[in-house]
């Protein structure tokens, strides 16, 4: 016998049949039916941000660090055109989010209505699927189809309309169990010849070179656990996107460093070289192919993907392999043993000692300063004194410390880093890591940012303060906007048109007036006592770090050049490197 | 500074690359998307090609299965093979997309428009209006002392052919549905 329920009702028990515990949200005139069902349970947390925007990053944080899809409920009209940057962030980054917006009722949808915008309208182009409600009698059915299509084949967000009206009707509830989950049943089995030509490659390739991305991450913890298993059975090196940092370990022996426009010189250098490159849930990113026509010229490419509109899309692959990556890996491992675990020795010891000679060039090498804390020393001390911690979280802001975090932090688990990389969204970090903190209560969740950047979403310190969320806000304080300042320095004649902080807050009497610590450091010698400062406060903590204010994010692959003409810092050691390999360091 | 050198190239100044295709090959594809006929899907479809700076050189779209709550969109696009290949694997994963068919490589298929043409004139110019509507086999669905209206069906090169030729003879309004399309042959 079906349930009549409220769609209010609905929602809420929907929701708990997803196995749905957190919710991120703000209330508003077209989602009141809802909050009132929220405010007469105990088992839904629903955690009140201070902007719309907070809640998307938010629950992307939670989603990111547990693997399952987060839950963002706003009110219609400005509260879901807030929500925009958030799911459009979600959705470049393939994360499952599964956002409820309130409408205003049917009968005045069209009208103008006040709180009215066309939801369904302007987030059709960055949600996965979205739907707009119009019969109680459909609305449980859609979330379980929701959570389906957020959580299947490449993951993202949803969307789900409900007009206010359609939460005050009474309609029949659908367990998930009897809901029609549409035919959206994306395959996971990659095509077996298509895997056994890659292993076939993998034999004789004397420079094979894995490229893994986010793919790996949102396959699951087994997927990344496969990858190591692959990558240290065959003793191929591995590089990884930002996205896919953690799916291999950074203090593996066969890591190369996360590759790209800020990526390590080993990193690029390899895939510029390789004769084999296994793209694996990676997408063949901007930031990361550079000049397309002089990438990677010499190899031979396999994609394995999930989604087919990645293949081909930017460069030509030779072996395509549509599929999950955990399901992908599992059978490439299982065929390659089969097959007598073969690799080309000889080739794959030169490859390593090629290898050797380009991280001999020490690219991540600076100069610390005994008068100012340069940025890449504060994420080094940083690193030093977090990195034994069992249960450490980092999500980031976009910009040079975002590439720094990248650079100087290192992961050795999935799911430990959360950062924007598609959109590259300025605000992201902050929100994000009280998502972060509220999925893992006793975890410590450093974000670390940029000063312009975490001001984007500064009004956070209030969910911050409200839930006594001990996120720290790790802030690299160059009162400029770096990367922007960067690329002027570099490539606009230091022309630095509005790319400094004026007016900046007084950080520590920020967090004093949300009750929450404040630090300010300025002192190279000060550094390590205030980062165990910061760690051993039980509670939020703002961490100014006043940093060196020209530093640049160095290596740089300019953009429209190739992988092997990278800018690099002034300490890397650059003589053995255009000895040995020919390469042209502009 | 030493490590700053960088040549102000054109190139350089952008933070994107501006890349060429693998093949710069312009091909027309007909393509036969089957979807769920539900609110906003036609919106899902338009918008993968506005948005991503595809090509519509036609369109049509109705309700083919009632019961089922399906309708087939045919969409003419131009581009090169892979640009072709990447909207038909972004129109496959639009949630309500159930099918997606390139007619153009499945194998042999048939076109067909359907237009209607207002003709005004009078004297000499009237009567071979009417004398090459007959050759085209346009059938007169509208007509007064001083128009017709022709209806007209065909492959596109067929109903342009036909509104070349009327142009000159006073043709006032052209009005084409766009192609509709289906393969050879008894498979689906």
């Amino acid at each position: 016998m079906t349930r009549q329920m409220t769609g209010a009702q609905m929602v809420v028990q929907a929701l708990k049949d997803q196995g749905v515990d957190t919710v991120f949200g703000y209330p508003g005139g077209a989602v009141l039916p809802i909050y009132d069902e929220i405010f007469q349970q105990n088992d839904i947390r629903h955690f009140l941000v201070r902007h719309e925007q907070g809640a998307v990053h938010a629950a992307e944080g939670y989603a990111r660090s547990t693997g399952k899809p987060g839950v963002v409920l706003v009110t219609s009209g400005p509260g879901a055109t807030n929500a925009v940057t958030g799911i459009t962030d979600a959705l470049m980054d393939s994360i499952p989010l599964v956002v409820l917006t309130g409408q205003v009722p049917t009968f005045m949808i069209g009208n103008d209505a006040f709180q009215e915008a066309d939801t369904v309208g302007i987030t059709r182009p960055c949600t996965k699927h979205n739907w707009l409600v119009k019969e109680t009698d459909r609305l449980s059915g859609v979330i379980h189809e929701a959570f389906h299509v957020a959580t299947s084949g490449r993951p993202g967000p949803v969307l789900i309309d409900i007009p206010k009206d359609v939460q005050f009707a009474s309609g029949a509830y659908t367990p998930p169990a009897k809901a029609d989950l549409g035919h959206y049943q994306p395959r996971v089995k990659g095509d077996q010849a298509a895997i056994e030509a890659l292993v076939a490659l993998m034999e004789t390739a004397k420079r094979p070179i894995f490229y893994t991305g986010g793919g790996v991450i949102n396959s699951g913890p087994s997927a990344s656990q496969l990858l190591r298993e692959l990558v240290d059975a065959t003793n191929f090196p591995v590089t990884s996107t930002l996205m896919g940092l953690g799916a291999y370990p950074a203090s593996g022996k066969r890591w190369l460093g996360m590759l790209g426009m800020h990526g390590l010189y080993e990193a690029n250098m390899a895939m510029h070289g390789c004769d084999l490159m296994i793209n694996v849930g990676a997408r063949f990113d901007d930031r990361i192919t550079g000049r397309v026509d002089a990438f990677s010229p010499g190899s031979q490419k396999a994609h394995i993907d999930i989604d087919p509109s990645s293949i081909n899309k930017v460069i030509h692959v030779d072996i395509p392999i549509i599929g999950d990556v955990g399901h992908v890996l599992e059978d490439l491992l299982r065929i390659w043993k089969a097959r007598g675990r073969k690799t080309h020795k000889e080739g794959l010891k030169q490859w390593w000692a090629d290898i050797d000679d380009w991280r001999r060039i020490r690219c991540l090498d600076f100069t610390p300063s005994k008068k100012t804390i340069k940025p890449q020393d504060a994420l080094v001390r940083l690193e030093a004194l977090t990195k034994d911690h069992p249960n450490r979280f980092i999500t980031t802001e976009v910009g040079q410390h975002q590439m720094w975090a990248a650079q100087y932090l290192g992961f050795e688990d999935p799911n430990r880093w959360m950062t924007s990389g598609g959109l590259g969204t300025m605000g992201y970090g902050f929100p994000a890591s009280i998502g972060v903190q509220v999925a893992h209560p006793d975890a410590l969740v450093i974000n670390v940012a940029g000063e312009a950047s975490w001001l984007m979403n500064m009004q956070e310190m209030g969910t911050a303060a409200q839930y006594r969320l001990p996120v720290k806000q790790f802030i690299l304080n160059n009162e400029r906007l770096g990367m922007v300042r960067q690329w002027q320095e570099l490539l606009h004649g230091e022309r630095y048109s509005h790319s400094w902080s004026e007016a900046l807050p007084d950080f520590v009497k920020l967090a004093d007036a949300f009750g929450a610590k404040g630090i300010l450091c300025t002192d190279p010698a000060d550094l390590d006592d205030a980062i165990m400062e910061m760690l051993n406060h039980d509670g939020p903590v703002l961490f100014d770090c006043l940093v060196e204010k020209h530093e640049n994010c160095f290596p740089m692959i300019p953009s429209g050049e190739p992988h092997n003409k990278m800018l690099l810092g002034e300490n890397a050691d650059t003589s053995s490197a255009i000895g040995n390999t020919g390469a042209v360091l502009v | 500074m030493n490590a700053l050198k960088i040549k102000k190239g054109a190139t350089s100044h952008s933070a994107y690359n501006l890349r060429s295709n693998f093949s710069d090959t312009q091909e027309q594809h007909t393509l036969a998307v089957v979807v769920d006929n539900e609110a906003g899907v036609l919106a899902r479809v338009i918008g993968l090609f506005s948005g991503r700076g595809y090509n519509i050189e036609s369109l049509t779209v109705a309700e083919i299965d009632h019961e089922g709550k399906r309708s087939r969109i045919t969409v003419v696009t131009t581009g090169t093979p892979q640009i072709i290949e990447q909207i038909k694997s972004q129109l496959d994963r639009i949630v309500p997309v159930h099918e997606v068919h390139d007619l153009t490589v499945e194998g042999p298929s048939v076109e067909r428009e359907l237009a209607l043409f207002k003709v005004a004139g009078a004297g000499e110019k009237r009567v071979e209006a009417l004398r090459i509507a007959e050759i085209f086999r346009a059938s007169v669905v509208d007509s007064t002392l001083e128009s017709f209206v022709f209806e007209l069906t065909g492959t596109p090169e067929k109903i342009d052919a036909f509104a070349d030729l009327m142009r000159p003879l006073g043709l006032v309004e052209v009005a084409r549905t766009g192609v509709a399309a289906l393969s050879r042959g008894a498979g689906a």
